[in-house]
């Protein structure tokens, strides 16, 4: 479950956008660069602070400007991929992936190593540095890190954006995969319509700040037809 | 003459010198970690102040910077009565107090290169590290330290070149006493002043050069070995 309502100021840019989602599934925060979706995934993350609003993930009030709450960023539990990967140059693939897996107590832990690097198909990387990695392959080892903490939320922004075509597919799969595995929400941010179609049940889209439309679709998938039904579920039928 | 026989007093002084300096960067490197940390990270009203005392002994006179430090440090110094009676720290015709003059004279190159890799980092790393659960003391010495390692390499052995090679300060807050305060330029000015002294002054200038010439080689194979190990 995610509510947000997030207003900041930034320069010309006028932040304030109000979604939710109950339970788990892919939400995509879609629209053009500069929209502001990246700073609306950094607030939720808690690297930005809002001038007002509120996050709650899964019951837990992580900002509220009212209430004076918020929790910095290590203790939210939020994974966060980002768009140029972020991963640390200085460790191997292995050191990336349990950076943050050693920092998340035992009994909140909810996937291991060995798990991911099998879902991820990372098992000839881990003794390598993440500068000679490929594009495609950096973002699935970010993607297995983020993992790692057994985040109660996973934040994606634009994880494709820096990969050609090529590269894309070797990586959707793999996403796709991620929301079938596991039963967390996940927001997506892109300004990509094909990767939004392929991979989010709902879309939220964001114009100058603002949320245009917010709406609640199914898309064609092998677990069922399509239907256009109104925010609603939080249901298991999920198309990711 | 020969150019590799070195007198016992010369040996001395080198000795004297590479102490003195080595104590000089190891002891000032936690202070000129936090100093180019602040500079390059906060914003607060005086910081150009602070930036400025950091940097006044690279432009003050050297026999100034010497004379303010034993005004402030000797036996009846502000800060020096204070440390002799309660420490019995005392810095006057003393190893230390070339130690603690090498350290201030070298202390602003030692920031300037600290502040570099600072300001040159990457804070989305330091970002990601948040979000996968580390606080800011750990995220410092996971992620920020070891990225800046080839700027603190650079700067330790700079102001080792430097603290290695202080005079002005040293003379004036320390004296010129053989085998406690005679460093290599010391050594190298009495032996200029002394009739006879050209031979031993020239062997000490060329083990000036090399030491020099060896430092920065040094700084340069471990800077460049550092980023190669990053990227394979």
């Amino acid at each position: 479950m995610i509510e947000a309502r997030l207003k900041k100021r930034l320069g010309s840019l006028e932040i304030d956008a109000s979604f939710s989602r109950p339970g788990p599934g892919v939400t995509a925060l879609f629209g053009r660069s500069g929209a502001g979706k990246t700073s609306i995934v950094n607030m939720i993350a808690g690297v930005l602070r809002p001038d007002a609003g509120r996050v709650i993930v899964n019951d837990k009030t992580l900002f509220d400007s009212e209430r004076r709450i918020d929790v910095p960023p290590e203790k939210r539990r939020i994974g966060y991929v980002f768009q140029d990967g972020r991963l640390f140059p200085h460790a191997s693939v292995e050191k990336n992936l349990t950076y943050g897996m050693k920092l998340t107590p035992a009994g909140l832990r909810y996937v291991d190593l060995g798990q991911i690097v099998a879902l991820l198909d990372l098992g000839h990387l881990l003794a390598r540095r993440p500068g000679k990695l490929s594009g495609g392959e950096k973002q699935r080892v970010a993607i297995g890190r983020a993992l790692l903490t057994s985040p109660r939320l996973l934040l994606m922004d634009e994880p494709l954006a820096s990969l050609d075509a090529a590269r894309k597919e070797e990586v959707l799969p793999f996403i796709a995969r991620i929301c079938r595995e596991f039963e967390i929400p996940i927001i997506y941010v892109s300004h990509m319509i094909d990767e939004v179609s392929r991979l989010a049940d709902k879309t939220v889209v964001i114009h100058n700040g603002k949320v245009d439309i917010e709406a609640s679709r199914r898309i064609a998938g092998k677990d069922g037809p399509t239907s256009d039904s109104d925010k609603t579920d939080g249901s298991r039928e999920r198309v990711c | 003459m020969d150019y590799l026989r070195f007198s016992p007093a010369e040996l001395e002084a080198l000795r004297l010198s590479f102490k003195v300096a080595s104590v000089a960067v190891i002891s000032s490197l936690p202070f000129g970690v936090l100093s180019a940390w602040i500079i390059s990270r906060m914003t607060f009203p005086g910081k150009a102040v602070l930036n400025g005392i950091i940097h006044l002994p690279l432009v003050l006179p050297p026999v100034v910077t010497g004379y303010v430090l034993l005004v402030l440090l000797g036996r009846k110094g502000a800060i020096g009565a204070f440390l002799y009676d309660k420490l019995g720290l005392s810095f006057a015709f003393d190893w230390k107090g070339a130690a603690l003059a090498a350290a201030v004279m070298s202390f602003p190159l030692m920031v300037r290169s600290i502040r570099l890799s600072f300001e040159a980092q990457d804070r989305g790393l330091e970002k990601a590290a948040r979000t996968l659960g580390a606080g800011p003391v750990r995220v410092f010495f996971t992620v920020t330290l070891p990225l800046i390692t080839p700027g603190i390499i650079t700067g330790l052995i700079l102001a080792f070149a430097r603290g290695l090679g202080e005079f002005g300060a040293t003379i004036t807050l320390v004296s010129n006493v053989e085998g406690e305060t005679r460093t290599l330029p010391l050594a190298l000015y009495t032996l200029i002043q002394t009739p006879g002294g050209e031979d031993g002054a020239m062997r000490l200038c060329l083990l000036a050069v090399i030491l020099s010439m060896a430092a920065l080689a040094a700084s340069e194979i471990i800077t460049h070995r550092f980023l190669s190990r990053m990227e394979g």
